[in-house]
């Protein structure tokens, strides 16, 4: 309760939300306010957002509504980057807290695969990704998903380490409880804030990601992305530049609104951090 | 020399990831449908199976994927990284012609973001909670949510289309022969608007870490002594507080060089920088497998390297560090 009221009484944390339910409701009311295909023949092609009142935010080069295209693309972000940072903390707090907990040569081993990982530049493990496994927007995802884990891992990690130690874990211990019941049950809630902040930048990073990679036509071209309708600005970018700039605005405002999320779930969560910001 | 020793253990323990990544890789690839033969074949205009069997035998790829591996593995020893049969040429020679348009863009990016987020991080912290914290901090959440590619469409419509003060892309002006000054000086001018693309999302990280490490180290103990003995805020701030609050920023360039390279191929390609970025996406448009591991190899020995340069920095500026080893 004090967390919510915390959260609430910040005004970024409102912003945020604001922005996120904005963008959920796209998300709900598309197929609503738009039921036809919004990658099917609307109109003329690029006609000015104004020009046309049936269409508010204009066409692009193909004769597709924006407008539309915008509230079907809100769907595909936020499912990408919902099951995305599903995926990479659901692998990340495996690791980290199998790494963290056990320690040894366990964690030494396990640690080396966050490094290599880490090392790799997570956008270049993604093209090589969908080079092999194709572009489909569930390979998309999972592919996304795959290349963000390793600083989940780290930051459980380290929340592991500490809290192993400590006495309600050993007394618990002491009563002979299983491994399994220790991790799950007694470390992990302890270990779970920091994590679920954290899971916010995830979430940010993972549809940026999605973004760019439909912004180089290597996501599916079957999918109404916000960076996919960017990508085809492009190619009028010196004259219709307006094609590109509003799904552009669209993705700052979404990475905005769960970044100020993230942030005001982290004042609030962590209250002796708060004071200092 | 300690500092020296204790980067080198260093360098030493990433050659098991080092592996790790090659042997990962390797084992992915083998997973992709098609292979160079069959790309080559694609190129030619296909072609009948017998000389696809002869390709195959002449490129190693009848062998079994362990014995390609081990081979792969030895050839890498002596830093041959293969054929590139897309550009019919050694994929070292290849990655080594792109090689240096991506170290000047990540150079100068990360020189940007670091100054200027060094700096707008300072003022922020100096005037803590007052309108050009909140206004730097603001802007830094603004920059954070940008798409570095959208961010440097909208920067070639209004600088070159626009206002027409800068080009729009490529590496060099290449309907003019230029020599010496002018030839850096064009360099330059075109890679202006790549830096600030690439740099702006590391400038709005740069910008909060050092603002609030600034906020933590100026709440220590020794800068209390510091203002005591009568010094000038300037003087604390300079001599003091900067070294110590610098750290975190500095770990991080390490940690984010990998990002960094990664979001190069994405700026790269949008301003047709014809670097290392650009060719992993036409490596894998092209499917050529070969190319693509090798910019794989070279991309984490260039993180290796980075964090090499990054630890025996680290060390000049805390001497602590290599008086524990």
């Amino acid at each position: 309760m004090r967390a919510l009221r915390a959260y609430l009484r910040s005004p970024p944390a409102l912003i945020g939300s604001a922005i996120l339910l904005a963008v959920l409701f796209m998300a709900a009311t598309a197929q609503w306010f738009y039921p036809n295909d919004p990658l099917g023949l609307a109109g003329r092609p690029l006609q000015w957002p104004g020009a046309n009142p049936r269409f508010p935010l204009g066409t692009d080069p193909s004769g597709r509504d924006i407008a539309a295209q915008l509230f079907h693309g809100a769907r595909v972000s936020l499912l990408i980057g919902i099951v995305a940072t599903a995926i990479a903390v659901l692998i990340g707090i495996a690791m980290g807290a199998v790494a963290g907990f056990y320690g040894g040569w366990v964690d030494t081993g396990l640690m080396r695969v966050t490094e290599a990982f880490q090392t790799l530049p997570n956008f270049l493990l993604l093209l090589v990704l969908v080079a092999v496994f194709g572009s489909g927007i569930e390979t998309v995802t999972v592919a996304i998903g795959l290349v963000s884990w390793p600083p989940v891992a780290r930051l459980t990690r380290a929340e592991f380490l500490t809290l192993r130690t400590r006495e309600f874990v050993q007394a618990c211990r002491v009563q002979g409880l299983s491994d399994a019941h220790l991790i799950l049950r007694e470390v992990l809630p302890n270990a779970l804030p920091p994590v679920i902040v954290y899971a916010s930048v995830v979430m940010a990073v993972a549809i940026l990601l999605e973004s760019a990679l439909a912004f180089l036509q290597l996501s599916d071209p079957n999918v109404p992305s916000w960076g996919n309708l960017i990508g085809l600005g492009r190619n009028v970018l010196r004259t219709e530049w307006y094609v590109s700039a509003i799904p552009g605005v669209a993705i700052l405002l979404t990475i905005l609104g769960v970044s100020l999320v993230g942030q005001g779930l982290n004042d609030a969560l962590n209250p002796r951090l708060a004071s200092g910001r | 020399m300690r500092i020296f020793r204790l980067a080198l253990r260093r360098l030493a323990a990433s050659l098991p990831t080092l592996l790790l990544i090659l042997v990962g890789m390797f084992l992915l690839l083998q997973l992709a449908p098609g292979d160079t033969v069959d790309a080559l074949m694609a190129q030619m205009g296909g072609g009948d199976p017998a000389l696809a069997e002869e390709l195959r035998r002449f490129y190693g790829l009848d062998l079994g994927v362990a014995a390609r591996l081990g081979q792969y593995l030895l050839r890498l020893a002596t830093l041959d990284l293969g054929f590139s049969a897309i550009y019919g040429k050694p994929v070292a020679t290849v990655i080594l012609e792109r090689l240096p348009p991506t170290i000047m863009l990540m150079a100068s990016a990360l020189s940007f973001a670091f100054f200027f987020g060094l700096v707008l991080g300072v003022i922020a912290a100096r005037r803590v909670n007052r309108w050009p914290d909140t206004l730097i901090s603001t802007l830094g959440l603004i920059f954070y949510a940008t798409p570095s590619f959208w961010f440097g469409l909208m920067a070639i419509v209004l600088f070159s289309v626009y206002l027409q003060w800068l080009p729009a892309g490529g590496f060099s002006d290449i309907t003019r022969e230029l020599s010496g000054l002018a030839a850096v000086l064009d360099i330059a001018r075109h890679l202006v608007l790549p830096t600030l693309t690439l740099g702006l999302i590391f400038l709005a990280i740069y910008l909060r870490i050092m603002r609030a490490s600034m906020l933590e180290v100026l709440s220590l103990d020794f800068v209390r002594t510091a203002r005591a003995k009568g010094l000038t805020e300037t003087r604390v701030v300079a001599r003091h507080v900067l070294r110590n609050a610098m750290l975190p920023m500095v770990t991080l360039i390490g940690l984010q060089a990998g990002t960094m390279l990664g979001g190069s191929v994405v700026v790269e390609s949008v301003f047709a920088l014809p670097g290392l970025g650009r060719l992993a996406y036409e490596s894998v448009v092209q499917r050529d497998l070969n190319t693509l591991l090798g910019i794989v190899f070279v991309s984490a020995l260039l993180v290796i390297a980075i964090n090499f340069l990054v630890d025996i920095l680290y060390a000049r500026l805390d001497p602590r560090i290599s008086a524990e080893s």
